[in-house]
């Protein structure tokens, strides 16, 4: 009984259980397909059979009565034969996969094993021997699971309490009893996902385009996956205008998102944070230096969005620069370094990886060469030990392809691989803090969790160091670098922020104050959506504002509005009114302003700001819109009993119908009684 | 629930209802009025007994199932007290207002149940019992045999208390069913019918079928 305020829902409380904690798998397209998995306009149905093992399947595929079935997946089966056999089949009306913990032991990756073929540098002009993968396999372990086009819904529980309801459910309701056919009511579940985008971008662009031209409430299908690009500088400069053709910059890359099968389930340690983590200390052991303003080379630290889809960030940053909208151009690049996927160096190895085909060019040579020497030399005396990769070795994935794309520049990318992936779980939803063994000892408060200092913290501050002491060396300077040194308290502080809980009390001290939504309490993910500025970006920004910025006497005013006071510095610096720590004693915060050199610009697609749709040159990648999703379960009974009760029904209509008019035709013959006419009739 | 159950529910339920809005009140306005009024007089007399039900739940305010359940009960009990009472105070007012003919209408739904055919089947129980009732009970206050009204509050409070045998449904169906032919037949009796007159309905429908198409009353 549910006694008390009736809010009209109770029976629908009786009836169907909510799934909440689950992540449904959407619907991508590029120029040419479409990704992911869509549902019916009502949400698709079926009765639930747990699969545990491969030989359950055999009940939905072939034996089992009651199709079509909805398929309660253990996570370490889901892999990509038996999907395959799933998507042949007529009798699946949807899938749900329970999350493995702890994660599969032989790896699992629904990435591509060749991640951005045809967006690289590598085509049939430039190097084919290194094109489609021929030469390494970066990702050997990829199935392309998520890279193919499902046609029922698919969606992660992600909280075991609710698999246990589920399977619960199915014990008492579906398990077949003695060998003997399960009878209705049976347990079934309800999956509603359905996309509003098919077939590819160029479709759902120009129907999205002419919905907007031509309807007064427009209905667009799909959105381009879109957001923005972290960039500061060393020294500051004038962002509105281009810098002078004869100075010379050094680029310092990595990406800041990741993907996996399912919608907004993007963890990325390995394949991303570690890196942008390890970058933004080594950004703020530079600014430690004191003598980084008369460097002769400028340094820029960058921070690209969207490279799992295609490079959308750096393709259009090139674009950019070639396009004269950007204050840096490609002939002011210098060199490039990048840092790809650093966290789980075997034996503190670290590879450093070059083009080869570019280095045949007798002038780049001798700039790459000096690259490896200065990351070498500033390798001496830390626990990082750099080795080159054979030289006829292609770059793996990486930013820089899409600079060489444009112009050949020296460059390298650091990778804890020389030939495939370290990373089992490049791009799936297993690519957590504990990929790259982050381990805290049991029993710490959360802010006692977020100063403490893990042996991966200390790993990544070193690569940091490392990196910083090369730039310096690159940038011209010639002091003492052993001076510069990252710290690895705030490495781990990083860490902790962006793996495992972003609200904690460092991060709440260096946001604006208008900003609640941005901080959550449940693990953060960086995918990078079609939304403009994704948590994970502005947390960069304000983190990157943190460590390279001073603080500067100002008042809110001041900060917030800094083209009142005319000063031909104030247009070379940014400044942000954050919100400060919290004194311990009372509840309010001590705000003040912060100068940095933290731009954002645009990670949008040119093909979108172009309009071709249908693009082989940049990233196409665009989000299908939907209307709802979520997922319920709850009893079904046969279609005889529905049948049944519905012909009884209109069986007692008639003849009740015909009994009455009978009834009332003879009542004069039935109810006359000698007496009077007064009496109660009917 | 899909679309044909809730149909097929709905039909089993109000169809034997729907037949007689059909064939009887919708014929004459004036039994439409006195059926909306005795609507009405049920449905204030349900509200009125489930605001009691419902105070006596906060003041006892307590999440035992079995303390709930005994609130039902004594709201069920005062329930149908009450409609009783309404019943009466229904049969007053139409004496007052001096009118020859009542029609009683009523709908009733019973609070717990599961399974959706054996709600239906109670309503459709339910429903002709309350016409029933009504018969019998008029026609008593009408004759001052107060036995009789006796009698109805008492298979009203039975037929409602044997809900609570749910989900048993074999103990509160088949003893509604068999408690509402009774009623039927009483009520049969009262209004006037008698075996010879079914006799002779029945014969001339053997007989003459142009005797079918007589004038409704």
């Amino acid at each position: 009984f549910s006694s008390g305020f009736c809010w009209g829902n109770s029976v629908e409380r009786k009836i169907y259980i909510p799934l909440n904690k689950t992540a449904p798998c959407v619907r991508l397209l590029n120029a040419t397909h479409q990704i992911g998995c869509q549902s019916s306009m009502n949400g698709d149905t079926g009765v639930i059979h747990v699969v545990e093992k491969a030989q359950d399947l055999k009940w939905v595929l072939t034996d089992g009565p009651h199709p079509p079935y909805m398929v309660l997946l253990e996570g370490e089966l889901f892999t990509r034969e038996l999907m395959l056999q799933l998507k042949g089949s007529s009798r699946i009306s949807g899938l749900a996969v329970a999350i493995s913990k702890p994660s599969p032991a032989q790896g699992f990756s629904p990435g591509l094993k060749c991640p951005n073929d045809g967006f690289g540098v590598y085509s049939n002009d430039y190097g084919p021997q290194y094109a489609h993968c021929n030469w390494t396999v970066w990702n050997p372990l990829g199935n392309g699971l998520a890279y193919e086009d499902f046609s029922f819904p698919i969606f992660l529980l992600e909280d075991a309490n609710e698999t246990q309801v589920i399977k619960q459910c199915y014990q008492d309701h579906n398990l077949p009893q003695n060998g003997s056919v399960p009878e209705y009511p049976l347990c079934a579940m309800q999956l509603f996902a359905h996309m509003h985008a098919v077939t590819n971008t160029v479709t759902c662009m120009r129907r999205s385009s002419l919905q907007t031209a031509f309807s007064l409430n427009p209905e667009e299908v799909c959105d381009a996956l879109s957001d923005y690009n972290v960039w500061s500088t060393l020294k500051p400069i004038n962002a509105s205008s281009k810098i002078n053709p004869v100075d010379e910059v050094i680029i310092v890359a990595t990406r800041i998102d990741s993907h996996s099968f399912f919608w907004n389930v993007a963890p990325g340690a390995e394949s991303a944070v570690a890196s942008f983590v390890t970058h933004l200390a080594a950004a703020e052991a530079l600014h430690k230096v004191p003598d980084v303003q008369m460097l002769p080379r400028n340094i820029m630290f960058t921070f690209f969005q969207g490279e799992t889809f295609d490079y959308i960030g750096s393709s259009r940053m090139v674009y950019d620069m070639k396009m004269d909208k950007f204050p840096i151009r490609l002939d002011n690049i210098h060199s490039f370094l990048e840092l790809s996927q650093v966290a789980l160096r075997n034996s503190s190895v670290l590879w450093v990886h070059t083009d080869p085909v570019s280095r045949r060019n007798e002038s780049i040579q001798p700039q790459v060469e000096t690259l490896v020497e200065a990351l070498i030399n500033s390798s001496v005396g830390a626990n990082v030990t750099l080795q080159e990769v054979g030289q006829s070795q292609p770059l793996p994935p990486s930013s820089f392809q899409r600079f060489l794309r444009a112009k050949s520049i020296p460059g390298v990318v650091l990778a804890d691989h020389r030939t495939s992936f370290q990373n089992r779980y490049y791009q799936s939803m297993y690519d957590t803090a504990e990929n790259i063994l982050m381990k805290y000892p049991e029993g710490l408060s959360p802010e006692e969790t977020l100063d403490y200092v893990t042996d991966t913290a200390k790993s990544l501050a070193e690569v940091a160091t490392v990196v910083a002491r090369a730039l310096y060396q690159l940038a011209g300077g010639t002091g003492n670098t052993s001076a510069i040194q990252a710290d690895p308290r705030m490495v781990s502080r990083m860490l902790y922020g962006f793996l495992i809980k972003t609200n904690n009390s460092w991060f709440q001290s260096i946001i604006k104050q208008d900003l609640k939504g941005l901080l959550g309490d449940e693990l953060p993910q960086h995918y990078i959506a079609v939304t403009s500025l994704v948590n994970t970006t502005q947390l960069v920004q304000y983190v990157l504002a943190n460590l390279t910025g001073t603080v500067v006497n100002f008042t809110k005013e001041e900060c917030l509005n800094p083209e009142k006071t005319p000063n031909p510095e104030k247009e070379m610096y940014v400044y942000t009114w954050v919100q400060g720590s919290r004194d311990p004693n009372s509840t309010s915060r001590v705000p003040f302003c912060v100068q940095s050199t933290v731009h954002l610009t645009k990670a949008a697609s040119p093909a979108f700001e172009l309009k071709q749709w249908g693009s082989t040159e940049y990233s196409t990648w665009t989000e299908s819109r939907w209307k709802d999703i979520r997922a319920r379960i709850f009893l079904i009974a046969s279609k005889e009993l529905e049948i049944i009760t519905l012909v009884v029904g209109i069986a007692i209509l008639i003849l009740s119908l015909l009994a009455t008019y009978f009834i009332n035709a003879k009542a004069h013959v039935l109810f006359s009684s000698p007496g009077d006419g007064g009496t109660v009739a009917y | 629930m899909t679309t044909a159950v809730f149909i097929g529910c709905s039909f089993i339920a109000f169809g034997p209802v729907l037949a007689l809005c059909v064939c009887t009140i919708a014929a004459e306005p004036l039994s439409l009025v006195f059926l909306i009024t005795g609507g009405f007089f049920w449905l204030v007399s349900l509200l009125l007994s489930s605001l009691v039900w419902f105070i006596a739940v906060q003041i006892g305010g307590s999440n035992n199932a079995s303390v709930k359940k005994n609130f039902l009960i004594f709201g069920v009990v005062f329930s149908v007290l009450l409609q009783e009472v309404f019943r009466f105070a229904y049969y007053k007012l139409l004496k007052k207002a001096n009118k020859g003919l009542m029609t009683v209408s009523q709908e009733e739904t019973i609070p717990i149940s599961v399974r959706q055919l054996s709600y239906a089947f109670m309503t459709l129980a339910i429903v002709p019992l309350h016409v029933f009732w009504g018969i019998v009970f008029f026609d008593a206050c009408e004759k001052k045999k107060w036995w009789a009204p006796a009698l109805v509050i008492l298979s009203h409070l039975l037929v409602s208390g044997l809900t609570f045998l749910n989900p048993q449904y074999d103990g509160s169906l088949v003893p509604s069913y068999i408690i509402m032919m009774l009623m039927g037949t009483w009520a049969f009796f009262t209004a006037g019918g008698s075996l010879r007159n079914l006799k002779l309905c029945l014969m001339c429908r053997d007989k003459d079928f142009l005797l079918a198409n007589q004038h409704p009353r």
